[in-house]
């Protein structure tokens, strides 16, 4: 599945980093500890924070996730949306909370 | 190949530039991207140590053919109990840092389990250095 397959069945909103839409999803990881992120996400994996601060992308950069959800329709800071769209990975934004959003997509890419 | 790299205490909006940096390097000599994903996880670990903890800090890289040595050198409050610091969710991070989701005494362990030799040193009041040796082939 590709990064906007799950934009539209999750009815997701892209904030930044179009150029990567098309990036394959292989999972998913939620957690707003960005040195967990750091210690556990894998390439490829979609991952789901609150955070909204622009380390976010330095972390979604180095460890090459396909694509970063933030929820609860939170507003990400103006230069985590100018580092996504320089790193061309998605920035998207969900009004739904962590956990409804990490069971939705854990359905998603589970069927 | 030598590089460094300044950091500045506080910047948390430079975090991770060296780590990136490096990271290209590391591509470009086509290092197994397994391996280079350990290096720039400890490494940005250490960059955010220094903006979060010290006042400056310097990364001093040199990578030879098997095998990348990182230094991180900063002036800052230093460690008083290393061991104390290496435990698991111990952290002296500050409520803001906190807020950032940094601080949660995750750092030097993921620095320590990326590595394949980690060496530490701290003088309190000073400053510390943390030394990373990895293999480049795997």
């Amino acid at each position: 599945m590709k990064v906007c397959d799950i934009i539209e069945k999750l009815n997701l909103k892209v904030i930044g980093g179009e150029e990567g839409l098309q990036n394959e999803v292989n999972g998913g990881y939620t957690s707003d500890l960005l040195s967990d992120v750091m210690g556990n996400v894998d390439e490829g994996q979609v991952w789901i924070t609150l955070q909204t601060h622009r380390n976010v992308m330095a972390v979604a950069s180095l460890k090459e996730v396909a694509a970063v959800i933030i929820v609860k329709g939170l507003e990400a800071d103006e230069n985590t949306i100018s580092q996504s769209n320089d790193e061309g990975i998605p920035l998207l934004s969900s009004d739904m909370e962590a956990f409804e959003l990490s069971g939705e997509l854990y359905q998603l890419l589970k069927g | 190949m030598e590089f460094s790299y300044d950091v500045e205490g506080g910047n948390f909006a430079k975090a991770g530039n060296a780590a990136s940096s490096v990271k290209k390097v590391l591509k470009q000599l086509n290092v197994d991207p397994k391996v280079i994903k350990r290096i720039v996880v400890a490494l940005y670990e250490g960059e955010v140590n220094v903006v979060a903890h010290a006042y400056k800090g310097k990364v001093l890289v040199d990578i030879d053919t098997d095998r990348i040595y990182i230094k991180i050198e900063d002036e800052g409050p230093g460690i008083p109990d290393i061991d104390l610091a290496m435990q698991v969710g111990y952290s002296t991070a500050s409520a803001m840092v906190r807020e950032m989701g940094f601080g949660a005494g995750m750092g030097l362990p993921n620095m320590k389990r990326n590595a394949d030799k980690i060496n530490i040193s701290s003088k309190v009041g000073e400053g510390t250095i943390v030394e990373l040796t990895t293999n480049l082939s795997s």
